[in-house]
């Protein structure tokens, strides 16, 4: 009986040291490892911030119902309103002035195909958030358009309307960091955990 | 060639695609209702509707109206007998008229989409054209006359 006990011992050990030993399964292998590190996140998203409050981000994502205009981000003049859509009322449609491209000359209507707010309904405000409020924003698809974090990645890098920020024509400031630098950072920011900055950081 | 439909007229149109429709309209169509300001978007005098939309043709490239409709101050109505040209009339809205076009053209966006605006609605609307005269009190009040002689109208 001793024997018969100790070989199932032996049996049960065998089997758990065979399985530790098991091969990983073919389809974790393609898995990226996310390495979470919030201090190098955090950082990564204060350098994100710091182009999404720059004028030509920010002015298309105002607090109020009204787009801003210039470097000190003034109401857009002839009080242009965000409609339902986010791109105007009445005969104060966006694509009335601004066409697909900028308009060449100082103070003349910039443009792009897509241009105007975010809708009413979807107003991902930047003026006035601060970064810990941003990032929560941006991450939570109930206020950033329904995107997924790869979606916002996207969004980020390649959107046309977000790129036009550094092609602003004549005239403009760009944002403080190429779009190139931007993307890498978007992407930083989220591949190290997507950590939003602490209640105090500015 | 570049062909446009303006006021229900089909043009073919030999010139370079980024000229202004404004040039286009008034110096190649000869149809001179339809003013220039600023050159800038920024006064409206130059609106016209593209495809019912009141754009600024100074800063909008013919090429830009390839294929489409345009309707200028001429095309406003058949007979000068559109509601706001009634109003504008029994009101005698403008004092020089320079800016008067480009206010009809956007209020006739205005009342298509609201036939019963407020004066939030008109400032709203008309805040992207400018009267160097100051007409902007008369050309609300014919604004709210135009909308009940539409109404009146569409009762008989």
């Amino acid at each position: 009986m001793k024997k018969l006990i100790f070989l199932s011992i032996m049996l049960a050990i065998t089997s758990i040291v065979a399985l530790s030993f098991k091969a990983e399964p073919a389809k974790k292998k393609n898995r990226v490892t996310v390495v979470k590190d919030s201090i190098g996140s955090v950082k990564a998203f204060m350098s994100v911030y710091k182009v999404l409050m720059s004028p030509r981000c920010m002015n298309c994502h105002p607090a109020g119902d009204q787009p801003l205009q210039g470097d000190d981000n003034h109401i857009h003049t002839m009080s242009v309103k965000r409609g339902v859509d986010g791109h105007g009322v009445y005969s104060m449609r966006c694509s009335n002035c601004h066409q697909a491209e900028n308009d060449p000359g100082v103070h003349l209507p910039p443009g792009n195909p897509k241009w105007g707010l975010p809708p009413a309904n979807m107003r991902m405000v930047f003026q006035g958030r601060t970064p810990r409020e941003l990032a929560l924003q941006l991450l939570d698809p109930k206020q950033n358009g329904g995107r997924t974090k790869a979606q916002l990645i996207d969004h980020m890098a390649n959107d046309g309307l977000v790129g036009w920020a550094w092609h602003p024509g004549i005239g403009r400031t760009l944002p403080p960091m190429t779009r190139a630098a931007f993307a890498a950072q978007v992407r930083l920011w989220i591949a190290k955990g997507a950590y939003a900055p602490g209640a105090k950081a500015k | 060639m570049i062909t446009v439909t303006v006021n229900g007229q089909r043009h073919d149109i030999d010139a370079d695609p980024n000229m202004p429709l404004l040039w286009a309209i008034r110096d190649i169509l000869g149809l001179t209702g339809t003013k220039y300001g600023c050159g800038a978007a920024q006064c409206g005098a130059c609106t016209v509707h593209l495809n019912g939309e009141s754009i600024r043709s100074c800063c909008t490239k013919l090429s830009r109206a390839a294929g489409q409709q345009i309707i200028t101050i001429e095309g406003l109505s058949a007979n000068n007998n559109h509601p706001l040209q009634l109003a504008w009339n029994e009101m005698n809205v403008p004092q020089c008229g320079y800016c008067q076009s480009g206010q009809l053209m956007s209020a006739a966006v205005l009342l298509r989409e609201n036939p019963n605006p407020t004066d939030q609605d008109i400032d709203d609307a008309m805040s992207g054209n400018i009267c160097r005269c100051g007409t902007y009190q008369r050309i609300r009040a014919a604004i709210h006359r135009a909308a009940d002689l539409a109404r009146e109208g569409a009762k008989s």
